[in-house]
């Protein structure tokens, strides 16, 4: 199974990479853009066939070493 | 006195906080690989040096927190040895979770790297207390990565105990509370982002680096 990890800085956390890009694209021309967050894809393969196992094992994951909990959140995806 | 500096792949501060800890106080430092699963007997200071650990891979600090050495710095920690993180030194500590927080990148999204004038918050740690009566004090930053965060209700607590221990008087990267420096509970666990290493001798500009690390051995 493939697992995606989506890791972003909490909505409360200013994000500064966000804001420059936000600030680049206005620059181009886009200013319908807003509220711009960079974050992470984490993608990796996991051994199994059993999605929701293997989506509390990726958590856990994150929990330990992927996201730190203080400034970040993540979103997992499991396929198959 | 005995000292240990621990050294990471891309620590690159190691050999000046070796340095200036030898020339503050006199004392008997130990480099230590990141790898080792024993620290040396008897330590009164283990040091978390500046650098680019792992690359910064991942988040500042974040591989080097789960290093083999690491499971050795926290038992000590526990034990009431004095452990200071230096710039990515506190990112460590935070990330391991020894002090609260996070360091994010800088406000501004540059790096950097200047003398900056601080705000002794409390001058009654063991890592302050050779300051005496002076309230202030000149170190150099030097980081990318150096923005304190931390939720309200962390940065009252950390004020309310008297925990921010350095702040900056003009804030270089976005800082929460433009604080430069905290301690944990106990107060044997400091981390801050300005170089005591960098800053130990009149030559690099100041020399009150130096008190910081004759603090600690004076309280061994």
């Amino acid at each position: 199974m493939k697992a995606v990890v989506h890791v972003f800085l909490k909505p409360g956390v200013l994000d500064v990479q966000g804001k420059a890009v936000q600030t680049a694209l206005h620059g181009l021309g886009w200013d319908d853009v807003d509220h711009v967050r960079v974050g992470r894809v984490i993608e990796f393969d996991i051994v199994g066939d059993d999605s929701a196992a293997a989506r509390t094992r990726v958590e856990a994951m994150c929990d330990r070493l992927l996201a730190n909990p203080v400034i970040e959140g993540y979103r997992v995806e499991i396929a198959a | 006195m005995k000292a240990a500096v621990v050294v990471f792949p891309g620590s690159n501060c190691d050999r000046d906080c070796r340095v200036a800890i030898e020339r503050s106080t006199g004392a008997d430092v130990t480099m230590v690989w990141h790898q080792d699963t024993a620290l040396p007997v008897g330590l009164d200071l283990i040091v978390l040096p500046g650098g680019f650990s792992y690359g910064d891979y991942l988040r500042c600090g974040a591989m080097a927190a789960l290093s083999p050495v690491m499971t050795e710095v926290k038992a000590a920690a526990a034990r009431g040895v004095a452990v200071a993180g230096i710039c990515n030194g506190f990112q460590i500590l935070c990330e391991v979770g020894l002090l609260p927080g996070a360091l994010l990148r800088n406000a501004a999204l540059k790096y950097v790297c200047k003398p900056v004038d601080l705000d002794i918050v409390n001058a009654q740690t063991r890592f302050t207390a050779a300051f005496g009566d002076r309230r202030e004090a000149t170190m150099t930053v030097g980081n990318g990565e150096g923005n304190f965060f931390a939720d309200d209700e962390t940065l009252d607590r950390l004020e309310g105990e008297g925990q921010v221990v350095f702040r900056y008087q003009q804030n270089p990267n976005g800082s929460s509370r433009a604080i430069a420096g905290i301690i944990n509970p106990a107060g044997n666990v400091l981390g801050l982002m300005p170089h005591p290493d960098r800053a130990f001798e009149p030559a690099l500009g100041s020399a009150d680096g130096a008190l910081l690390f004759q603090s600690v051995m004076a309280s061994a």
